[in-house]
Formats: C-alpha cells, structure tokens, sequence
C-alpha cells in the first residue's frame, strides 16, 4: 500500500475525499457514494496511480450505524509501480452505487456477489444477477439479520414416520452455535451470547430456535421471574430458591 | 457428386436450424471438476457466446466464519483450496497476526514457509497432472500423484493429517517440527526433480498436447489485470506478480528464487508456468532447509494468544483457565480492520477481516484468487471450439472450495 497514492488523491480531490487512514499498513481512502466512480476512475487512469489491476470488491454490513448500513470497499494494485489502495464508500440500505465493471471487468463479478450477499444493487451493471446463490433465494445471507441457522430448502425435507432419522435432516439438526445474538442485539437485549457461557450464567438467552434452547430459556424466564418475586416478598425466598 | 449425397445435403438444409445451439455443460460433468455450470451458445462447435455459473459449491464460508472464535476458523480455511490447505492455514493465520500486531518466531516462519512451498508444489502436481490426463495421457498424472503423496506423506507426519491438516494457529503452529522433518524433506528433493524431469519428457514433445496447448485458451495481459486474475495464471501471461516477490511476507524476502512468466498466455504458458514454480518452491525449500534454525520456539510467548501446552491443560490450574478462556472466550483482537494476502495455490489470497474488538470475526472476506482467474476464463473460451473447454478449464485451475466458499 502506499501513502503517495493517498496524498496524489488528496490533491485532487481535495475536500471530497472525506477521510485516509493508514491502520495496520493499510492505506485507505473514503469518498462518498456520489464520487465511488469518479474517483475510482481517477485512481485506475491517472498517469502517476495506474492502479490497473483490480484486486478485490466487498462489502461490510453494520446495521446499527444510523447513517448508511453498508460499507464498499475496493482494493486495487498497480501493475506499473506496484501500489496499492483501498477506497471505501458507505453505502445507505437501497441505495445504489455506481458499477465500476465498466472500469475493471473483475467488478463484474464481485458486484453480483455484493448484490446477492449483501443485497446493493449497482446502477449501470450489465448483468445484475445472484451468483453464488440461487435466483429463488430470500434475502441476503451476509447481512446480519440473516439468521445463520436459517434454511431455505428448494427441496423440503423428506418426512418418514416410522424412522426418526433420515438423510437430509430437517434444520434442526446440531448443536446451536453462535456467539452473537443480531436478531436480540438488533432488538437492543443482549450482545455477547455463547451458548455454554448462557447456560451458566443463566442471565443470557441461547442463541436458537431449537427446542432445547427454548426449554432452556423457559427455565430462565421461569428462575429470573421467581427471583424477581423473592425480591419483591422476602419472606418467601427461600422456598422459591429450593425449587430453582 | 452422389445423387444420395445431394439428396443428403438437401435434407440437411431444410432441418438444421442456422441458430446457435444451446447446450448445458455442468454442474454435474467430470470436466468441470465438479461444481461449475456453463451454458454455452454454439455455432457448430464454435463458442459463440459463453455463461459460466459458479455457486454449487457455497456453503457459507464467510457467515460461517462470523459466529465463531478467530482460532475456529482454521479448520474452514482448510477446505478453501483442499489441495493446498497449508497455504491456506499459514494465509488466515499470518491475517489475524496482521491484527494483533505480532511476528511468530523466526523457527515458525520457516517452518510455515517449507510446508507452505511444499503445498503449492502439491497443488501443482495437481493441476499439472490432471491437464495432462485430461487429454489422455495418464501415465504423467499417476507419476504426479504418487509424489504428490510422497509430499502429503511428510505433511501427515509433521501435521497428522493428509490433506486439511487444521495446522496453523494464531502466533504459531500446533506443534513444533518433528525430528527428522528437515531429513524428509531433503530425501523427497531428488524425486520431485526426477518426476518434473519424467513429466517434461513425456508430454513436452507430445504432438496431441502440443496442439491442444499451445495457441489455446489465450488470455491477454490488460485482460488478466482488469479481470484482477493473479497467480499463475497472470504470470502465464507476462504479468510478474508473485506476492512472495513483490510483497514478502515471513521470510521469502531471504530467499534467491525466479519468477517464472510465459508470454502468450495460452494453456501451454500456464502448464509450463506451474511446472518452473515446482522447481523454484524445490529452491526456495533448498534454502530454508538450510536457513532454519533447529531449535527455538515455535509459538509467540504470549498466553493471551496462544494455547497453553496440552499437559499443562490437564495437571496445572492456570493452564486450565487459560485453556478455557481461549477456548469458550476466544482470543481478543484490537478493533479495526485489515487486508492480509499472501501467494496461494493459484494467486492472490487475501484475507480482508474486520474486527470489532470481541473474540468473534466481525466479517470474513476471502479474496478467492480462482473467483477471479474462472471470471476471466469466458475470456479465455469464447471463439474456441467446445473441446477446447476441457484444457483450457484445467489449466486455470478452479478450486470449487475457494472459489464457491
């Protein structure tokens, strides 16, 4: 990565270009959504930068920032002088981005992955369809109020009676893992959620929607409410205590 | 001319249509390797228009990667490219070390980098030997494969496993080299040479595989940089981008070795390509065979981030607690978010991860080297004929696993 890169950018765009940061080596540059091409294009063709070689699209999705939900980053190289770059957007849920496969045919690609991960649709793209994922498809599995344990099966799962198990399972199969709750941290109720860790404490609620995790959470609901009510009538504490 | 064949001819004139034929190759199909789909337009048996469909193989790698610690993500690291999971392993780990702001012992990174070269020679037995069979001649491909399992062999003898060996860890590896690894290793060297020598004398005056090589599947330079192919394939065709040269990461700043570049960019560049690149990784080991140190740690000296020792674990407390809180905890990165790439088995894979101070992956991005590299093949396939498909699709090498994630 270079620093020359972002000072030749500065100079250019001077006040548009919002904020550089070199974190961890990582030389990087955020425009705004309306410049995303215009400054790219700059970056590819500019005498000194010719950063020809396009390295990598993607996006990163914060739900909980107020002013745009999405993040857009590029990462491109120069095959000439061997810098790199990264330029970011913040992109608002709905709003679309110009293509940059106009630029770079690799953007072809990675903005129909962004599209089908993260649902940003690109103006001006040629070809906006899923990619890794299946035209049927609901929503889109990165953002992170897609439930991870969450299926969609083209197929249903196969139902015999007689037999209790039988390939492919139904979506209740496994241990339920995942350390972040979204749908409840979303929600604004708890954040940090290991299932283990939950069960131990028995303050944090389990992340799934399988039976067990409901039982479980049943039994804290049931303990925190008997705590709650010893508070409030001392004298029936301890009964209530045994029975937890 | 034959009254039967004008009456052929006629016949034929009234049925055959003048629009291209559509036709379906894949996902299900022994060339495509698998997992990939192409819908092809042909005009006779010219391509006239190509759509290649990638995706059979998506299981979510990225969300996966989102709901577990950082260390719980070397085992789905490994099933990226299966044929070289130590590239993989070393590429995760040294991207989280980029985050935490630490350098593994001198040992680890040669370490790191012998098993490393030792994977892309693997990875390129591979692709090399399966191109070769591809077009019929199978005799190279089971020489390649069988020292590719002398290669594997050592790996499972230092790792434990043949080929998703789960090895790498954050500031280090899971276990030191063994006793006789550097004996092994310098025992495989003259076999690798002997068998590239074979290969080389079987195939490389071959009149079928001249003809299906050369000249086929041509990829231009501009074409390679806008499609952000990487690897050997943009080297095959002219672009000196190798990462260990360009940006060295561990210790390959150290080491005497070539790039190999071609010059067309055809099939026969990418094949002869990865076969120079055994001998400079045989090069590259040669050296830090040599260079390595025989004794000294292996892992940083730093509780917070590696695991304790195993018998520590079951007799004292401490180790105990510390097992567990890296374990059920996870270790803790600073917040912030960083880009870590390294030269895989078929070019650039970079490991973008956004951190937002918790012992969980706030995001995962791969950057798939073969994602880009099967982007540009349409390139490389459109105007050819159909049996063009079959080298040209081998030789770039698309790993389902990395590609699909």
């Amino acid at each position: 990565m270079s620093q020359a890169v972002l000072d030749r950018l500065s100079t250019q765009f001077g006040e548009r270009v919002l904020e550089t940061s070199d974190a961890f080596g990582d030389h990087e540059a955020r425009v705004a959504v309306e410049d995303w091409v215009e400054v790219a294009r700059f970056i590819k063709d500019a005498a000194e930068l010719q950063m020809d070689h396009f390295i990598d699209l993607t996006a990163i999705d914060y739900p909980e920032r107020k002013s745009a939900r999405f993040d857009l980053t590029l990462t491109m190289r120069s095959s000439v002088n061997g810098g790199r770059i990264r330029l970011r957007t913040y992109v608002k849920d709905g709003e679309e981005p110009g293509t940059l496969s106009g630029l770079w045919a690799g953007a072809n690609w990675a903005e129909r992955e962004v599209w089908d991960m993260f649902g940003i649709r690109f103006k001006d793209h040629p070809d906006m369809r899923r990619i890794l994922l299946y035209e049927e498809f609901v929503g889109h599995p990165l953002r992170k109020d897609y439930p991870i344990d969450k299926a969609q099966p083209l197929v249903p799962y196969r139902e015999v009676s007689e037999i209790e198990k039988l390939a492919p399972f139904g979506i209740e199969e496994g241990q339920p893992f995942a350390r972040i709750d979204w749908e409840s941290r979303l929600a604004g109720r708890d954040q940090q959620v290991s299932p283990a860790i939950g069960v131990q404490q028995g303050q944090r609620r389990a992340l799934s929607d399988s039976e067990a995790a409901e039982q479980i959470q049943a039994r804290i609901e049931a303990r925190m409410a008997a705590e709650a009510e010893a508070e409030k009538a001392p004298d029936a504490a301890s009964e209530e205590d045994s029975e937890a | 001319m034959e009254p039967a064949d004008e009456l052929l001819n006629e016949q034929a004139a009234l049925e055959l249509s003048e629009d291209p034929m559509r036709l379906n190759m894949g996902p299900s199909h022994p060339a495509m390797h698998g997992t990939i789909r192409m819908v092809m337009d042909l005009d006779g048996e010219t391509l006239v228009n190509l759509d290649v469909q990638p995706g059979y193989l998506h299981r979510g790698f990225e969300k996966s990667c989102e709901r577990g610690t950082w260390a719980q993500v070397f085992p789905y690291a490994d099933r990226l490219n299966y044929v070289s999971p130590m590239l993989n392993n070393v590429g995760w780990a040294l991207a989280v070390e980029k985050l935490l702001e630490i350098e593994v012992p001198e040992r680890c990174q040669y370490y790191r980098v012998i098993l490393g070269e030792l994977s892309r020679i693997a990875d390129h037995f591979t692709c090399n030997g399966a191109s070769a069979m591809e077009l019929g001649a199978f005799t190279p491909f089971l020489w390649l494969l069988k020292v590719r399992d002398w290669v594997w062999d050592i790996l499972e003898r230092e790792t434990g496993a043949r080929m998703t060996h789960s090895f790498g860890r954050i500031g280090g590896m899971a276990e030191p080299p063994t006793a006789t690894f550097k004996d092994d290793v310098l025992r495989l060297i003259p076999e690798l040479h002997k068998v590239v020598k074979e290969t080389e004398i079987m195939l490389l005056r071959n009149r079928i595989f001249l003809d299906r090589m050369q000249g086929v599947g041509i990829l231009s330079k501009e074409q390679a940089l806008s499609y952000g192919v990487t690897g050997p394939v943009a080297r095959s065709t002219g672009i000196p981008y190798d990462v260990r040269k360009d940006h060295p990461y561990l210790v390959y700043d150290r080491f005497d070795f070539d790039v190999p570049v071609g010059e067309d960019g055809d099939n026969w560049d990418r094949f002869m390509v990865r076969l120079e690149e055994i001998r400079q990784s045989v090069r590259i080991i040669e050296q830090a065979i040599e260079q390595m140190p025989d004794d000294g740690p292996i892992n940083v000296d730093d509780p917070r981030i590696v695991y304790p020792e195993k018998n520590a674990v079951y007799t004292t407390i401490e180790a105990t607690i510390a097992h567990f809180k890296l374990v059920m905890e996870g270790l803790q990165t600073p917040k912030g978010e960083v880009y870590s790439f390294t030269e895989g088995g078929n070019g650039e894979l970079g490991f973008h991860i956004v951190s937002d101070g918790s012992g969980t992956p706030y995001r995962v991005r791969v950057r798939p080297p073969c994602w880009y590299n099967l982007a540009a093949s349409r390139e490389m396939l459109l105007g050819g004929m159909i049996a063009d498909i079959i080298p040209t699709f081998g030789s770039v090498n698309m790993i389902g696993g990395e590609c699909d994630r």
